[in-house]
């Protein structure tokens, strides 16, 4: 059986479940590897968990200056490796998902490996088996494509000019394509004087 | 052609054998990477010899802790008077278990040997008549001077006891474990 993981943010109710599953897993147990972060705080309390995308090229382990960040033959990204993470912070800069995250008191990257010792064996990642609301969901492709039959699951997205393919999908509406994501706008973003101000 | 376990997608898209060497060199696929990498390598090599040294300096001390150890305890066994010419005196040494038999053939002649055959163990008892140490067991026989077998089937001397008088007193010094 061919077990995917689909994200589908606008699902995602910011209970923090995952995040304490997440903590739960075995093979970092006692640290959450999942980002629950919020869109755009001042305007909406919309959340959406960040796991892993698991890409087919690996920018952080491209990146990696010390060879420390490998995939295995499944295509699942692992923690940096401790023999040899110098905690450079490169990893942590460079994904295009904001992924990794240092563990400055191991002096190590330590980032969402999709549950290895899990989804290696068949079961289901820490945070899909308790997402109540489907947000984070594993499982075939045909079960996900009858649970949500207006959105498509995407795995390519364009970051500038980096094509990137992963392994893990994102639920999206039907008939959209290649989400291009323009990072450089983020810098011209004016900051919000006073979002309240409708309201009065 | 393509490696089976080359499975990630360089980020230009182009195959293997169009990237530069350090890709190959440096992959990011978890089975590529199982050779052992030439720092664990070097690893290994520097701790195993670090192993061997250390293994060479316990040896040193050992050898140096041996030598002190091995000095044989003086112990006083009887007044040189207390056994009559001809007697004998069945004495422990250096431990308390090693039975050994002190023989006097003199007036200023003593010997003294373990009393364990160094054929099967038995104690030797002593056998004046003939000059021997005679083992009851298997018949065999030692000569008393000098503890070499002389019968029997005992093939290698005795262990000799040697002795020293201080003030009137026989005191054991030491052995000597002949081959």
């Amino acid at each position: 059986m061919n077990m995917e993981f689909f994200i589908d943010p606008n699902r995602c109710i910011g209970c923090q479940s995952c995040v304490a599953a997440c903590s739960e897993c075995d093979t970092h147990r006692g640290t959450s590897m999942i980002h629950l972060q919020y869109v755009d705080r001042p305007i909406s309390v919309q959340t959406v968990p960040v796991v892993c995308m698991h890409c087919d090229s690996p920018t952080c382990a491209e990146v990696c200056p010390a060879d420390a960040i490998k995939r295995t033959d499944d295509g699942v990204v692992q923690t940096a490796r401790k023999p040899r993470c110098i905690a450079c912070n490169n990893c942590v800069l460079a994904c295009p998902f904001g992924v990794p995250k240092m563990q400055v008191e191991y002096s190590l990257m330590m980032k969402c490996d999709m549950c290895y010792d899990r989804t290696s064996v068949g079961s289901k990642p820490m945070c899909a088996s308790v997402c109540p609301s489907g947000a984070l969901y594993f499982g075939t492709r045909e079960e996900i494509e009858q649970l949500r039959p207006r959105s498509e699951p995407i795995n390519t997205f364009q970051f500038g000019r980096q094509t990137i393919t992963t392994k893990v999908h994102m639920m999206v509406p039907r008939d959209r394509g290649v989400q291009h994501v323009d990072v450089l706008s983020a810098m011209d973003e004016q900051p919000v004087d006073d979002v309240f101000e409708d309201i009065e | 052609m393509k490696n089976p376990d080359q499975l990630s997608v360089p980020p230009d898209g182009r195959p293997y054998h169009d990237q530069p060497q350090w890709r190959n060199d440096f992959p990011i696929d978890w089975p590529q990477d199982e050779f052992v990498a030439r720092r664990d390598f070097t690893k290994f090599l520097v701790l195993t010899s670090f192993a061997f040294v250390a293994g060479q300096l316990w040896i040193v001390v050992e050898n140096f802790a041996r030598k002190r150890r091995g000095k044989p305890p003086v112990r006083r066994i009887a007044r040189a008077d207390a056994i009559p010419v001809g007697g004998s005196l069945v004495f422990n040494y250096p431990e308390p278990h090693d039975s050994c038999i002190v023989v006097r053939t003199g007036p200023q002649q003593y010997f003294a040997y373990n009393q364990k055959c160094t054929h099967l163990s038995c104690a030797v008892v002593p056998d004046l008549a003939r000059g021997r140490l005679h083992c009851p067991c298997h018949n065999g026989s030692f000569e008393l001077a000098t503890g070499v077998p002389l019968a029997g089937p005992p093939r290698r001397p005795l262990e000799r006891i040697t002795l020293e008088i201080r003030n009137g007193d026989l005191y054991a010094t030491g052995r000597e474990v002949r081959a």
